[in-house]
Formats: C-alpha cells, structure tokens, sequence
C-alpha cells in the first residue's frame, strides 16, 4: 500500500497554543480514514492542514508524492466537505456542483453532463433547478458532497458531515456514505467525534488526543487492543482493575485485585509483557452474570448489584465485586427466561480471561 | 393574561399618536406646496399647481441641484468604498488596534458636525485649498464612511467563513472567491450603502454651509430661500418633490436590503443601522 | 501574522481618510484655538486668551451652558417619548410586521431634515398649524405663543429629528431579550410590572445609554433648529462658532469655542457612561 498521503513530524501553534503535536500519518489510496476524538484535540486542525487552509509550523504534509508546501488550498488536489456545508446561498443546485468545474475549460453540454452525474450520484437527480437555500439539510450536505466529488479529487476531506443531522438521517448518511466511497474509489478522510460512527464506517481510524495521535489501526484493533487506557476508555466502555503481572513458570499471568488470576498471552498488551504493577482492562460484554443453577465459571467473583440500566435487547449492570473498590460494568444480553436481578441483589460474576487487555503501570482504578 | 393586552393596547394608542407627531411635518408639506396662497397657514384657499410651475424657471436652484447630485453621486461612491474596505477587515481579520482603528473611523457618527465643518474649514483654510464642491465631497465623504460602515458590517458579519474557503477548496483565488461568492452576497448591502450615503449627502447642510464656496448645494440654496417669505410656497413645492425622492430612495434601498436577506433564506428583522 | 498585515493593508485607506480628515483636522483646531485674529491677520503666538475671554465672557459661558440643558432636556424627552414605541414594536407587534413599523419609524429620518425644521416652525407659528386650527375649533381665543421662538420649540423640533436614533437602539436590545427570562421572573412571582423594573429595563440599559449619548452628542452641535425655530432665547454654541468662524473673521475664537463644546461633550459622555457602570454593577 503506497501512502497517498504522508504527514510527517506535522506541528501546529496558535500563539503559544500548540494545536498539533508531532503528527506522522499515511493514508493509502482508496482507503476510508477517520480522525477520531474529543471536542479540541485538534481534528479540524489536522485536516484543515492536509486542505491547505492553516499552513504548518513544523513538518510536512505529502500528497501523491508532492510536497504541499507552499501549495496554496485551491492547487491542491483534495476537495472539502465542511461543516457547515457552506452551500453558497445565491447559487443553484447545479450552480453550485458546477462552481469548481469553471476553471476545468469544459463545453457547457459536458459540464452539465457531469453536474447531472453528480447530483444522480448523491441522489438528488432533477433537484439542479431548486434554490440552495430552499434545501433540508441532508439535502444540503448531499450538494457538498456532489459539489467536491464532481471535481474528482485524490482525497476527500469531511469535517464533521454528519454531525448537523438528526439521529435517523445521520445513520442513514453513514451508510450512503460508506457506499459512495466504495463506488467513487477516493480516500475519504472523515473528522468525528463520534466513536461509533468512525467504528462503523472506517477501514482504518486514528485517534487524536490534545494535538497528538495516540493510536493508528483499523475498528476491530482499536477495540480489541487499544494502546492506552484514554483509547479504551474513549472507544466503547472499559472497566479499569489493578493488579499484578507475574512471570512464572508458563509464562506471565495476571494477579487482580478481588478477581484472582488468569494467564496472559502476549498480545493482550500493547507493549511487551514485564511483570510489575498493571492495570487491566476489560470490556462490560467479556464479563457476565452467573445464574443460580448454572455450572461455576471458571473465572468468577461474587459481588452485588449496586445499579442497573435496561435498554431493551440489553441490560447494563454495575457490580460491586467483594474486595473491589469501584464497581464494574457488565453487559448481559436479555434472553427469554433468564432473570433480570435488581439492585442489592447477590451476583456471581464470570469472566474471559483471554479478554483481559494489560496496560503497563498501576493506576488509580 | 389580559394585563398585558391591556397594556398592548394602551401602548398601541401611543404608538399611533406617536406616528402622527412623526409625520405631521411631511404631511402638511404636499398640502401647502399645492396650496393657493403665498401665506402658509390654514384655512386652504385652493388648488394650485402654480409653485411647481414656478420651480422649472429658477436657474439658481437647477444649478444647486446640479451641484448637489454631483456631489451626493461621489460622495456615495468613495465612502462605500472606505466603508468595504474597513468592513471586510473589521469582519475577516485580526490586525493590531483594531479597535482603536476602528473607532476613531466611527467617531463622525457621535461628533457634532459643526466641529466637523470648522475643522475642515481651518484646515483647507491654511493649506489654501479653495471651497468647492470638492471640499464639500471630503467632508460628506468622512461623515457619510461611519454609516457606510454600519451596513456593510451587518452584511460582512452574516457571511460564514467557509463559503470563501469553500470557494478557494473548489479552486478559486482569494479574488475568485471575494468576486464570485463574497461580493454577490454583500451587494444588497453594498447598494442600500450607496443610497444611504447618497441620501445623506444630499441632505446635509452644515458643512456644506461652511465649505461650499461659490456653488451653494441644494440645502444651503434652501437656507437662503427660506428668509424670502414670497418665496415659501415654491419651498414647499420642492421640498414635496424632494421628501417623494427621499421616500422612493429609501424604499429602494429597504427592497434590496430583504432581497439580500430573502436570497441567503434568512429571517427579517429590523432595518437600518 | 500573515492575516494581520492583510487586515491592516485592507482597513488602511479608510483609517488614513479618517487620520487626514478627522485627527488631523481635529489637532489643528485645537492649535488654532491658541491663536489669535485681527481682522484678517492671524497671530499665530500661542496663548491662552481666547480661553480667557471664553470663561470671562458670560455671553460664551451662557451659551455653552445653555446648549449643554437644552440638549439634555432634549434627550431626556427623546428617549422617554421613544422607549414605550419600541417596546411596544418589540413585545406587541407580531414578528412579521416589525420590519413595518420601524421602516415606519425611520422614514421621516431620511427626509431633508432642513424642511422638517422648517415645517415645525409652520407648525408652531404665530399664524402656524396649530394655532390657526385651535382658533377654527374654538379651544383657544387668542394663539399661543409658548410654543415658537423658544426653547420649547427647540425641544419639539429635535425630539423629533432624532426620534428614530434614540427607537432604533433600544428596539436592538430588547429584541436580543430573551422572552423566556421574563417567563421565568414571572414564574418565580414577579407580576407584569415588577418584571419590567427588576428584568426588562436592567436588560435593556445598554440600549437606553446608546440612545441617550447617539441623540445627546449631535444636538449639542445643532445648528439649524436653534436658528430657525429658537429665537432669540434659543441659541446654542453652534450658531456662535458659526458667528464667530463666518461673520466675525474670529475663526481661533470659533475653534476656542469649537474646542470647548467637545471637551464639555466628551466629559459629559464619560461621566455618564461611568455613571451607568456603577448603577449596573450596583445592580448586580
Ligand atoms: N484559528 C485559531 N486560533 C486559535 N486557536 C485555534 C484556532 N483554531 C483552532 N484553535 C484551537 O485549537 C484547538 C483544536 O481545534 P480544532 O478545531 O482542530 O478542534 P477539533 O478537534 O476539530 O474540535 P471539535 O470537535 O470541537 O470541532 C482548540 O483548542 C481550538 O480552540
Ligand atoms: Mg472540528
């Protein structure tokens, strides 16, 4: 995979503020990127950098192979999508989708060939006539999109697309967003803060924090073996316990607090296993209830439910596991004749060792 | 809550009276201006449209209008172009002083314009710059900016950042974009600038009085036709025919003015400054 | 950095127009004032001897004084004739029809504001409007002649003249009020007028000084109202500045004066603005 797009050591300050910390990313070609973080990590920044709109104080940012800088944003091959979809208010439809071919010297039959393409592509075919303003705002985010892809850019570049629209068209988008890319073959490079929403439609996401990336991987990595605490507590839910990590015999195995001990194998931490103080992470679904006339787990604690949250298909219980400070979360699929217990209720606890994810240093959980 | 329909109502009494205050002099001025009767008072003693029959042979006044629109023209044209100047920059940009700058650009809009007039005056005095029209211009032209200024802003500060960035994206030049996207969203604002400006200029009598020189614009003409007692019925006659302008002016400028909030798909509210 | 020097070079040919037309012109009239003329010759040794003769002279000192009540009466007037107008455009007139009536409010703005003047002095007349019409009805036997030539007269005309400036700012606050805190002062007891007092006119303060110095400033240096429709008892500074600079060939004694006035204005405008922090923080 060649990188398309290649930042390396990319610093940014505002003032004395600094927005970009160290950034080294390559994105390959055809791939569906994300940027995922808290609100003020430095999301825009980074793809406002990579579009040409804030130049860097450090570093450089390479796109096909050509150093961008100096490259002012109208010479660069990516087209943006913004926020605020920024649909330009006195122009059509098709005026819009059309403003960025004007310099491209096409006859006007093939321009409104392709501005029709564009707009067929997106779904709004025979909307070209309509006014901007007179737009939903699916609608609107769907011009943006045709406006940027009708110039058929090496990279698209979306901040937040989705993030203007309600709960079931923004679900719906992510979806036709996912299929258009798949279609067109473009890296999209795609800014969230919504960890969901980069899990379901990226090949590969980063994970931003205070200017800097903590970690590069595709959705099930990051999930599964999330390089810090801050990841996995970010992405999805995690229950942090301390403990110890031995070397023995068979290799190492975890000693944690109110738990007990389980053997760990090498890929359950990120860094190369040493014994010594640790924290470990465990995700609420690798921890489950066990019911009164089930068989002992292996792995079980005993504990009571101090809280619980019923969505439905699932309940969420907090458990407060003898001998453990903070309670922790478990996820319990609802099935049809299994109980759902209340608050104060005793629990006995399982849990899959192989889940266990080690993360080096005792923390305060 | 009939409280406060009540009180509505007894404002709305108010505001009607109010009105009435307000337009009592503007109402009269058609009456009396076809009015026969030099003495302007009630009873009316008949119709007549003798004054402005009178107005087409004074060569003073079509002179005076003459200078008058002339300067009005240029005044509305230079002070809409500091004013886009200063508003694009008070809007876009951050730059050292701004506020500073800024507000000593505004300040002709709460200094008295007699101080205006006679420091103009002392200046173009000792740097022996002869009153004409085009002092008349400097001084319009600095007192009309501020005003300018007001308008463009609201229309500059409506603008969201990334259509111009969008339009650089799409691969425009910051010209480009400032041509094709900035300046066709700002012109309502841009055109009821120059009315407003035009219609200030036309009005304005104090530094005109001071810095005209031998071309007396259309107020300083006024001014000296109003010691003329014989004269008053043919003021009226033309202050009915200038009140009709101004009024068609500023309905002009108001139209373009939604028109441009209409375009964007905003929402109306308010008017001017 | 990049963006600053733009701004700058942008806003740079309006800032220089304002620094040769204002600042500049500004600085002479105040060395000016130092000067003397006699005739047509000007002393240019600086002294103080206009300012002297300013203080000394109780015709100055008068007028100023005058100028500065007249002006205060004026805006006092202005303001509390224009806060009921709009509020009412603010609170009762349906959001669709605002537009209207403060594009009713502005119009007689923008017609020639000499003929306006004149029109008052028509109005109020020995022989004007309102006598002649009381007379017809009957309400009177004889005209009044309270209301022309006086300063009466100056206060009707300039309330009127400035009416639109001392509605447009307070119209702009209390639209920026949200609607929702007087639904909350109520709900915690307050009835409609003490909601007013303790929530409406607190929030609409702002708007109310802008009134106070946008009608305050201008009419200090009124020139036309004074001369047309004040007689003899209605003067002001202007029209002395005005005496002075054209009539009298003083023009260092006019600039004296001319200098004079702003500074009374400017402290004026400070003090009151000084005032209005205090009352607010008061408040709060
Ligand atoms: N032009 C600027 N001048 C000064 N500071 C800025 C500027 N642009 C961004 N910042 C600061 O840089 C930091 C990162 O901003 P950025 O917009 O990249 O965040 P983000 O990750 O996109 O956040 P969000 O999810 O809220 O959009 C923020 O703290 C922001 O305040
Ligand atoms: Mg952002």
């Amino acid at each position: 995979m060649s990188a398309l797009i290649a930042l390396s050591g990319a610093q940014k300050y505002f003032g004395a503020y600094h927005a970009l910390r160290d950034i080294d990313l390559e994105i390959g070609e055809g791939e569906f990127f994300s940027l995922l973080g808290p609100s003020g990590c430095g999301k825009t920044t980074l793809l406002r950098a990579i579009a040409g709109f804030e130049a860097l104080d450090g570093g450089s940012v390479h796109i096909d192979g050509h150093d961008m800088a100096g490259v002012p944003a109208n010479r660069r091959p990516t087209n943006m999508v913004f926020q605020s979809y920024a649909i330009f208010p006195h122009l059509s439809v098709a005026e819009n989708v059309a403003f960025g071919l004007r310099k491209r010297g096409l006859d006007a039959k093939t321009q409104a060939e392709k501005v029709g393409g564009a707009l067929e592509m997106v779904g709004l075919g025979g909307y070209g006539a309509r006014a901007a303003h007179a737009l939903s705002g699916g609608q609107r985010q769907r011009v943006a999109l045709a406006r940027a892809l009708v110039l058929e850019p090496k990279v698209l570049l979306l901040d937040e697309p989705l993030s203007a629209l309600d709960r079931k068209m923004r679900e719906q988008m992510q979806g036709e967003l996912r299929r258009l890319q798949r279609h067109v073959g473009i890296t999209f490079i795609l800014v969230t803060h919504d960890q969901e929403e980069a899990l379901i439609m990226s090949d590969r996401i980063a994970v931003m924090f205070d200017g800097g990336i903590t970690q590069i991987d595709s959705p099930e990595g990051l999930y599964r073996r999330p390089a810090s605490r801050e990841v996995g507590a970010f992405i999805g839910q995690m229950n942090f316990l301390s403990g110890q990590v031995r070397s023995g015999s068979e290799g190492f195995v975890a000693q944690i607090h109110g738990l007990g001990h389980a053997p760990l194998a090498a890929d359950q931490s990120a860094e190369p296993l040493v014994a010594g103080q640790a924290t470990f992470g465990m995700r609420p679904e690798s921890l489950s209830l066990v019911f009164d006339g089930q068989a002992r787990a292996a792995s079980e604690a005993a504990g009571r439910v101090a809280d619980r949250a019923y969505y439905g298909d699932m309940t969420y219980y907090e458990v407060a596991l003898d001998g453990v400070a903070e309670p922790v979360t478990l996820s319990m699929k609802n099935m049809v004749g299994q109980p759902v217990l209340s608050v104060g209720d005793a629990a006995r606890v399982a849990w899959d060792p192989r889940a266990l994810i080690v993360f080096s240093g005792a923390g305060d959980a | 809550m009939a409280g406060v329909r009540g009180q509505g109502h007894g404002l709305r009494v108010y505001a009607v009276l109010y009105l009435v205050f307000l337009y009592a002099p503007i109402v009269l001025l058609p009456i009396f201006a076809f009015n026969d009767s030099t003495i302007i008072a009630f009873p009316l003693s008949g119709f007549t449209t003798q004054w402005f029959v009178e107005l087409a042979d004074v060569p003073a006044l079509h002179s005076a209008v003459l200078t008058s629109l002339k300067i009005a023209v240029i005044t509305a044209l230079i002070s809409t172009l500091l004013g886009i100047c200063a508003a694009r920059a008070a809007t876009r940009y951050r730059f050292p002083a701004k506020a500073g700058i800024m507000g000593v650009i505004m300040v002709p809009l709460v200094l008295p314009e007699i101080i205006v007039a006679v420091s103009l005056l002392v200046v173009f005095l000792q740097i022996g710059l002869e009153l004409s029209s085009l002092t008349v211009i400097l001084g319009h032209v600095l007192i009309c900016t501020p005003f300018c200024i007001a308008i463009l802003n609201g229309s500059f500060q409506s603008l969201d950042v990334s259509l111009e960035e969008a339009a650089v994206d799409l691969g425009e030049s910051g010209w480009g974009a400032f041509r094709l996207v900035i300046l066709p969203l700002v012109m309502p604002g841009i055109v009821a600038s120059l009315l407003i400006a035009f219609t200030i200029s036309m009005d304005e009598f104090i530094i005109a009085f001071f810095l005209s020189g031998s071309d007396p614009t259309l107020p300083v003409y006024l001014w000296g036709q109003l010691r003329f007692p014989q004269r008053l019925p043919v003021v009226m006659a033309l202050g009915t025919i200038l009140v009709v302008a101004s009024i068609l002016i500023i309905i002009l400028a108001e139209w373009f003015r939604r028109r441009g909030v209409a375009k964007r798909g905003g929402s109306d509210s308010g008017g001017f400054l | 950095m990049k963006d600053s020097a733009r701004g700058l070079a942008l806003v740079s040919p309006t800032a220089l127009y304002a620094l040769a037309m204002l600042v500049a012109p500004m600085a002479a009239i105040v060395l000016f004032s130092f000067w003397t003329q006699d005739y047509l010759t000007l002393d240019t040794t600086l002294t103080f001897d206009n300012y002297r003769e300013a203080v000394t002279d109780p015709i100055y000192g008068q007028l100023m004084v005058r100028s500065l009540y007249i002006s205060g009466i004026v805006t006092a007037v202005t303001v509390v004739l224009a806060f009921p107008i709009a509020y009412y455009i603010s609170f009762h007139v349906a959001p669709e029809r605002k537009a209207l009536w403060i594009f009713l409010v502005t119009i007689p703005f923008w017609t020639s504001y000499l003929i306006r003047v004149f029109l008052w002095k028509v109005i109020l007349g020995f022989n004007g409007v309102l006598n002649t019409s009381l007379l017809g009805l009957g309400i009177i036997d004889a005209p009044l002649t309270f209301i022309l030539y006086n300063l009466n007269a100056v206060v009707i005309t300039l309330a009127h003249a400035f009416a639109p400036f001392a509605i447009l700012p307070i119209f702009v606050v209390l639209e920026r009020i949200d609607r929702s805190l007087l639904e909350a002062a109520q709900d915690l007891g307050e009835t409609a007028l003490t909601t007013f007092w303790r929530v409406t006119l607190p929030l609409a303060m702002p708007g109310v000084i802008a009134a106070v110095l946008i009608v305050f400033i201008p009419t200090v240096g009124d020139y036309i109202t004074p001369r047309l429709v004040g007689g003899p008892g209605g003067l002001m500074i202007a029209n002395m500045i005005q005496t002075q600079f054209l009539r009298l060939n003083n023009a260092p004694m006019g600039a004296t004066l001319a200098v004079l006035a702003m500074v009374c204005v400017t402290v004026i405008a400070l003090v009151f603005l000084w005032l209005n922090r205090r009352f607010l923080r008061g408040r709060n």
